[in-house]
């Protein structure tokens, strides 16, 4: 049996990944509630265009004579059909099941109104929620974390996964970090008790470093815990694998074990592909397959979490429709916005497709925005989380949120 | 970027008071000379504290200001000059340790390429030793501060292709040199190292329809050219258009690398291949460009250098390394003015920023980046270090692993950046292991990974009372009741792991 094969004859029945590892159809919903969102920011920009293929659209072969990936059919390196449209980059063929369980939804033409080009204005704009504006000093999760029920003020209720506070998740409410790599659960000097003691009194005061600390000591002792079990178990002495799935795996662990993780964030660099970004294989599907296992693995090891999570993967701005004259692609403007879960109401992909056409190109060169990056996620906020559309204007400042076919993206 | 930074930490959850404090003539005067060695230096060594006490902290700053002047100890020399691949050229580490040239003999196997890939890993492996013993030892400590923020103003990956093999070719040649010299050579530099050159892909920026040598029709990238501006230069709001990229992108067609089967050359590794250039006049920055082949280029890097936006970004940038994460405006004007005046004179700009009110009253309004936590704690405690691999891999633990930032940007330093949840707990842990004499520091630093039986590469403990007297004038009140509460062998960790010490 070929890979195909495998994958049409596990999705026929419709089935999702549970924790187990077996394939099974889906329990009821969790008893204990708790919806979950986990953000994915591809830092770099993302060449959209070659991850979601317009391959109905010969404008986008005439684009990119040696970047394109070929055709549903094609005897080599084909696109895998999502629909007449639209199919998928094959180093994604490890999403094809969850697409075609209807878990995996995609939003075209999607961005940010502002018109920069700066990856670092952009990515700021991704994560503070005001596009143009740079002095909003807190993350929009942060702010979502705030209006969300019964999850401020735990230690755990956000994770952002690395060594340092993404502006995303940065504000008023206390948020934990973490690294996923293999070395997180090693011990340290800090879990020593006589240790621990005598820099607590240290750090006891009410200020910036003192609550930093508090914070880290409390989310080391509930999520490293974890982590050294899991190793335990897993590991056997051999050093774990430091890969995009062993992190979501273990990203997965940690949120099915700690019911008092509401909101993840992980950013994942790489995408810039100026040069030789490739096809079906190359640079670009390098990154991106283990990105799809990542995201499988997420699923499957959430097991019946995986009903109430719903991940949302994007970027900052998307890249040129024109390959440029070194096999790459420069910076551009609209994206694909990526949407899994559950609940997703999946198998399809949203949004106004502007075309290709010269005409509907933004300033004539990058794919337009027809999707505001914020829709997209009140939306998931909206319905997934359950968050009153009042307290949007909180957590996306200025942004008048329409009524659309998004408000069905989530059931 | 400066401005991002500036603004978003204006917010008073997160920042420190925003300006520095008032000028207190009060404060005391060993506490001037730990403030001026948490700036100009790496923070206090029991050496450096002696000697700009003796001489006075205006004295200290004139000397650091003209490196020269000091003498490296001859023990760091020999170090230094033990390290051989940090006197190589770019031809010759390329032809010593990177891929075998195509159009060779064979292609090589994956095997082949796999060895010669191990075997350059000495070249990164010299560059961080020598840039973390410099850092650790040398006397010139604002030379190797300079050479730390220019070396991440023009950011450059180890792990981007064949940047592996230069990286450190690129510090000691663009970098060092320029430290306290002029922006403009710095900027000429940077633009015309191999590493930058294959890092933001200009080599292969081309005109259209031209052609790689190895065949491949080449065109425009426009990758070097918009970071040179945003980054660089004039700063994202540096008054430039998406047409000036491109213009600036058709200006630098053509520089590229030189390769060793090449006729001629320089050993420099930079090649202008007038075959590769987009000829014809181009309109950047409201000015017309001539058509001059290479001259293009040096006229539009002069044109950004002397641009007063140039002038405003590195001053902004400058200050919030030195006085605050928000600057105030005034200084910033101020330097911004000294740098159009003096043509980009860094000397002169620094020279400016130290003698200012704002500095001299900025006394521990910083948030140490996790490379100045890492080599600060070393040196306040003087423990000896002959193998640094423990100290860049808590760098890299800590989220900023040395010659490892990939994105152009660079490292950002500000508290903003650096203070998290999981940084207070690690940094209090390397504290720890590193005042109880733990960290295998005393090794060969050429091992790959720690002896099993790692004891003898280990130290004594730190003795906690020099290091308080080092460090006293800095530590409050909280700290040193903490202290006293704790065992006598936590005394030396918890000054190095004080939120006092933290800052600077």
């Amino acid at each position: 049996m070929n890979r195909r094969d495998f994958l049409a004859l596990s999705t026929a029945a419709a089935l999702i990944p549970l924790g187990d590892g077996a394939w099974a159809a889906p329990g009821p919903p969790s008893l204990s509630g708790g919806q979950r969102l986990i953000v994915v920011l591809l830092r770099g920009a993302v060449d959209g265009l070659n991850v979601v293929v317009p391959y109905g659209e010969e404008a986008y072969y005439a684009a990119r004579p040696t970047i394109a990936i070929p055709k549903p059919g094609a005897p080599e390196g084909a696109a895998l059909a999502l629909d007449e449209h639209f199919a998928l980059n094959p180093a994604l063929a490890a999403l094809m099941p969850l697409w075609q369980a209807g878990q995996l939804a995609f939003i075209h033409a999607a961005g940010s109104p502002d018109p920069t080009r700066s990856h670092f204005d952009a990515q700021l704009f991704t994560e503070n929620g005001t596009p143009g504006r740079r002095v909003t000093a807190d993350g929009w999760m942060n702010r979502l974390l705030a209006a969300l029920p019964g999850a401020s003020g735990q230690a755990t209720a956000a994770v952002a996964i690395g060594p340092t506070l993404p502006q995303i998740l940065k504000g008023r409410l206390p948020v934990a970090n973490l690294p996923l790599d293999p070395a997180a659960a090693n011990k340290l000097a800090i879990d020593r008790p006589e240790v621990a003691q005598a820099f607590d009194r240290l750090y006891s005061a009410n200020d910036p470093l003192g609550r930093a600390y508090r914070q880290g000591r409390a989310a080391r002792a509930e999520l490293v815990a974890g982590l050294d079990a899991e190793q335990q178990m897993a590991d056997n002495g051999a050093p774990l694998p430091n890969t995009y799935p062993a992190q979501a795996a273990r990203l997965a662990g940690l949120i099915a074990r700690d019911r008092n993780i509401r909101l993840a964030f992980a950013g994942l660099g790489g995408w810039d592909t100026h040069v030789r970004q490739g096809g079906h294989t190359g640079q670009l599907a390098n990154r991106l397959r283990p990105l799809g296992e990542g995201l499988a693995a997420l699923a499957q090891g959430l097991g019946g979490e995986w009903a109430d999570t719903v991940v949302v993967v994007l970027s900052e701005f998307g890249r040129t429709v024109h390959e440029n004259g070194d096999a790459g692609t420069d910076h551009g403007h609209g994206n694909v916005v990526w949407v899994l879960g559950g609940k997703v109401r999946g198998g399809r992909i949203y949004g106004d497709w502007p075309g290709l056409a010269p005409a509907a190109l933004y300033e004539g060169r990058d794919l337009a925005v027809t999707t505001d990056y914020r829709a997209a996620l009140a939306a998931v906020i909206t319905r997934h989380l359950r968050i009153p559309d009042r307290a949007l204007n909180e957590i996306f400042p200025g942004f008048a949120s329409a009524h659309s076919e998004l408000d069905r993206i989530v059931t | 970027m400066l401005r991002r930074s500036l603004l978003t930490t204006a917010a008073a959850f997160l920042a420190l008071p925003a300006l520095p404090r008032p000028v207190k003539a009060a404060e005391p005067p060993d506490r001037q000379v730990l403030h001026v060695l948490d700036r100009l230096a790496f923070g206090p060594s029991q050496e450096d504290f002696g000697h700009a006490k003796r001489v006075g902290v205006e004295r200290y700053i004139a000397e650091q200001l003209d490196p020269n002047s000091l003498a490296e100890p001859p023990e760091l020399a020999s170090r230094l000059a033990g390290l051989e691949t940090l006197r190589l050229d770019p031809i010759e580490l390329f032809v010593r340790y990177g891929p075998r040239l195509p159009g060779g003999e064979m292609k090589p196997s994956p095997e082949e390429i796999k060895a010669r890939r191990e075997a350059a890993r000495i070249i990164l492996r010299e560059a961080a030793e020598a840039r973390v013993l410099r850092a650790l030892y040398s006397p010139r400590q604002l030379e190797q501060v300079m050479v730390d923020f220019w070396f991440n103003h023009f950011n450059v990956f180890a792990l981007k292709g064949l940047d592996h093999l230069w990286v450190g070719a690129y510090e000691e040649a663009a970098i060092r040199p320029h430290a306290l010299g002029h922006f403009g050579d710095l900027l000429r530099a940077t633009a015309r190292h191999p590493a930058m050159l294959f890092y933001l892909d200009n080599w292969e920026n081309s005109a259209p329809g031209s052609r790689m040598p190895n065949g491949r029709e080449a065109g425009i990238n426009e990758n070097y050219a918009r970071e040179l501006m945003e980054l660089h230069t004039l700063g994202v709001d540096g008054g430039y258009t998406q047409a000036d990229v491109i213009a600036l992108a058709e200006i630098l067609t053509g520089w590229g690398l030189n390769r060793p089967r090449m006729p001629p050359a320089d050993r420099s590794g930079f090649y202008f291949n007038p075959a590769r250039h987009q000829w014809g006049e181009k309109q950047f920055l409201g000015r017309v460009i001539a058509p001059n082949g290479e001259g293009e280029g040096v006229e539009a890097l002069d044109m950004l250098a002397k641009n007063p936006a140039t002038a405003r970004h590195i001053a902004g940038k400058l200050a919030q390394y030195f006085v605050a994460d928000a600057p105030p405006t005034a200084l910033v004007e101020r330097l911004a003015a000294r740098f159009r005046e003096s043509e980009g004179d860094i000397r002169a700009v620094l020279r400016d920023l130290f003698a200012s009110r704002e500095f001299r009253g900025s006394v521990a309004a910083k948030f140490k980046s996790p490379y100045r936590y890492v080599l600060s704690a070393v040196r306040a405690a003087g423990v000896p270090v002959s193998n640094p691999r423990p100290l860049l891999g808590t760098m890299a633990r800590l989220g900023q692993p040395l010659y490892h930032c990939a994105t152009p940007d660079g490292y950002r330093d500000s508290e903003d950046a650096w203070l998290s949840p999981d940084a207070t707990v690690m940094r209090v842990s390397f504290a720890t292991a590193l005042a109880a004499g733990r960290l295998p520091l005393l090794g060969v630093a050429e091992a790959q990974e720690p002896a099993i039986d790692a004891s003898a590469s280990r130290g004594a403990p730190v003795d906690a009372a020099p290091l308080d007297s080092l460090l006293g004038p800095a530590i409050g009140q909280r700290t040193r009741a903490a202290g006293a509460a704790a065992p006598a062998e936590l005394r030396a960790a918890m000054l190095l792991g004080s939120p006092d010490f933290m800052r600077r």
